[in-house]
């Protein structure tokens, strides 16, 4: 379908600022590997503190390329399916507030000013900027979605026969649980942390902002990854030359997503002491149940490719795999799907292992997690990111993309400097190796007191893992801007792979309805938060502190 | 309608999550690896002490602060129970015991505690494993056990 010129520009804008910036996210992850290892043994590099590229590397790459990535794509594939466009005062207010948003953010935190990573962790004091930065991207996201809710309203006037397709679900779903979950969020930043940063409140009651931003911050992890999860059942199956094994299934995935997202933050404070373990063994039940939809991910997806590779005349267990469209450069999308696809398996199974109650204690804040993590963001999410802006952006501009081959190899190396990075940062976890830390300074410094031997080997295997992930970012960075220089050949389009299902199922009207789903994900949420607050206030008390990172003295006796 | 391959896919991952939250369980409550508890806050949990209650019995008062542990070198006999009770002056911080599989956070204004055993004699590292300024690599400690 074709597409309004101002709809294309927000769009490209939308495509084009989160991926220059994710250039320096790149950069400073990639620096990070090195200091690590003790390939440095410094505090900063060119200007740029650990501590200060560590906030750039995931504000960057969790949170502003992930949030406008998911609008982008939600803006698309909405248009796609509805043949019709978002009104203009939604899409362009909310890429208006998102760029200026991550503009401040990305300012401040150049300057030094906001190197507080992206938890926020009061009372380590950011510029109130930084919050308010934060809050203008998130908001901007509301606003996209309150445009697609009225079209999706006037679409099923036209058309009150149709279902909701699977595609639209899941960006629904996401959205819901994105707006739900951010609320808290936007209440912490905008109401508690920027008066507190101005100095117009001197309390902050620290176990109760936590509490407000995991709440918000495991959600997170969710909407970067059902993008991905949309395409894996709705283009995957198309792109790989076969069927979506089971729509409902894909449908009831989605919808657990939406109940069982939100109420499970509290697993990232397990081992904080002002909630009650018992709190945490619930969170933990619902931590596992929060695996089903994944596990029924593997499943339909894995039949939907077994599907493909047989009807080209696979035969016995494993000769489908062989079968699939792999490194070839007139299907490229395919090898960003299935690497991630590979890569989520072993980022899931080790997702359980931190939310499991005690265990946690083992892998709590050691290499362990970012291990976990980098084997879904920098696994699924990203690779889908990546394929998808590519793909997004041919059609909406009309530019060729000339680098064919590079583009098809790109996945198989990242997934190759994932697996190496993950495996270093889970095996130096299992042996201790803090996160967050500049270790180049001390436990990886021969010369330091504090020098460990035991972590050497692990963090050098992270880094050559870091170093061919950073080598496939630049091909990709080039291939792209390559693109962005041609001109424009076609005319602008917006079209996306679309799968049909294998079988007719019978209709579940509870799968088509989102309603009893959004009351039942709320139910869930007061189950484990309105508990936790309530412990809160009664094992915390809120404290009179402010505090800079290179200062060890309180700013607010120093001001009075 | 559910078909045989997919009930069978259901059955499995199932079973598997219920294999693991009985492992969960078992070792909360038979091998009794405990998760840290809360105590309420009380100003006085912010002065560091080791306390020798009983032959094989200590507590111990840690306090974080921007970038050391207060005490920094604690020695105790072979054998003991140690209650770590643990609190932040300032920001946040980490506390982590690698052998003993100790780990937990210091959060300025609430006060974790959790108890161990050290059997083996050695020395035990531990490190701030929370981000907590631009001294934070050097935040480190030792529990010498004779």
């Amino acid at each position: 379908m074709m597409v309004s010129n101002q709809f294309k520009t927000t769009l490209l804008i939308g495509l084009t600022m989160p991926m220059s910036l994710f250039i320096l996210g790149v950069y400073n992850g990639v620096m990070q590997t090195l200091y690590r290892s003790g390939v440095l043994h410094q505090h900063a590099t060119a200007g740029i503190n650990y501590y200060q590229g560590l906030t750039m590397h995931g504000v960057i790459n969790a949170i502003v390329l992930t949030t406008f990535f998911a609008v982008v794509f939600g803006h698309y594939t909405i248009t796609n399916y509805l043949k019709k466009e978002p009104s203009k005062w939604s899409y362009m207010l909310s890429m208006i507030l998102m760029v200026i948003g991550s503009a401040i953010d990305l300012v401040v935190m150049v300057l030094g000013k906001a190197s507080a990573l992206y938890t926020f962790y009061a009372p380590l004091q950011a510029s109130a900027l930084f919050y308010i930065g934060t809050a203008m991207l998130i908001i901007g996201s509301w606003i996209a979605f309150a445009g697609w809710v009225k079209i999706w309203f006037e679409w099923k006037k036209e058309n009150p026969s149709l279902h909701m397709p699977i595609a639209i679900l899941g960006t629904f779903v996401n959205f819901t649980m994105w707006f739900m979950a951010s609320i808290p969020v936007i209440y912490e930043l905008l109401v508690l942390l920027t008066p507190w940063a101005l100095g117009l409140t001197n309390q902050v009651n620290v176990p109760m902002t936590r509490t407000l931003f995991w709440m918000f911050g495991h959600p997170l992890v969710y909407f970067w990854i059902l993008p991905a999860y949309v395409g894996y059942y709705t283009m995957l199956p198309k792109i790989a030359g076969g069927k979506l094994y089971s729509g409902n299934a894909a449908r009831l995935a989605l919808l657990l997503f939406l109940i069982l997202s939100t109420p499970v933050g509290v697993h990232h404070q397990f081992s904080e002491g002002g909630i009650a373990p018992s709190i945490k063994l619930w969170v933990s039940i619902l931590t596992f149940g929060v695996s089903i939809p994944s596990f029924m991910t593997a499943f339909t997806v894995g039949a939907s490719l077994e599907y493909a590779g047989r009807k080209r005349g696979a035969k016995g267990l494993f000769q489908w795999m062989s079968r699939l469209p792999w490194l070839r450069a007139d299907n490229y999308l395919f090898g960003y799907f299935i690497c991630g696809l590979i890569l989520f398996i072993f980022g899931g199974l080790s997702g359980i292992v931190n939310g499991s109650y005690t265990l946690n204690q083992l892998v709590h804040n050691t290499g362990w997690v970012p291990g976990h993590f980098h084997m879904t963001v920098a696994g699924p999410s990203i690779l889908f990111i990546l394929g998808l802006t590519l793909f997004m952006y041919q059609h909406l501009s009309g530019k060729p993309m000339t680098s064919k081959f590079t583009v098809t190899i790109i996945p198989y190396l990242w997934t190759v400097g994932v697996s190496l990075l993950s495996h270093g940062l889970m095996a130096g976890g299992l042996m201790g190796e803090p996160r967050r830390t500049n270790m180049g300074l001390t436990y990886t410094n021969p010369e330091s007191p504090l020098y460990n031997s035991h972590w050497v080997p692990s963090s050098t295997v992270t880094m050559v893992g870091g170093l061919i992930m950073g080598t496939a970012a630049l091909l990709y960075f080039i291939s792209f801007f390559k693109m962005l220089c041609n001109k424009a050949v076609e005319l602008p389009t917006i079209s996306m792979p679309e799968s049909e299902e294998l079988h007719n199922e019978r209709e579940i009207p509870l799968l088509l309805n989102m309603k009893p789903w959004i009351i039942l994900a709320v139910i869930l949420i007061g189950s484990t938060y309105i508990p936790s607050f309530k412990n809160v206030f009664k094992y915390g008390k809120p404290v009179e502190s402010k505090y800079h990172m290179d200062n060890p003295s309180n700013l607010i006796d120093n001001e009075k | 309608m559910v078909d045989k391959y997919e009930l069978r896919a259901i059955i499995s991952s199932g079973v598997l999550l219920s294999l693991f939250f009985f492992a969960v369980l078992y070792n909360s409550y038979s091998r009794k690896i405990d998760m840290p508890t809360c105590v309420p806050f009380e100003k006085t949990f912010e002065k560091s002490a080791v306390k020798k209650i009983d032959d094989g019995l200590y507590e111990i008062y840690l306090v974080a602060h921007m970038w050391t542990f207060d005490p920094e070198e604690i020695e105790i006999p072979a054998g003991s129970t140690v209650d770590f009770y643990l609190t932040s002056k300032d920001i946040v911080h980490g506390f982590h015991i690698n052998e003993e599989g100790v780990n937990m956070m210091a959060v300025p204004g609430t006060i974790n505690k959790i108890t161990t055993k050290f059997e083996e004699e050695g020395t035990y590292r531990f490190v701030c494993n929370e981000f907590c300024g631009t001294g934070h690599q050097n935040m480190m400690g030792k529990i010498i056990v004779k």
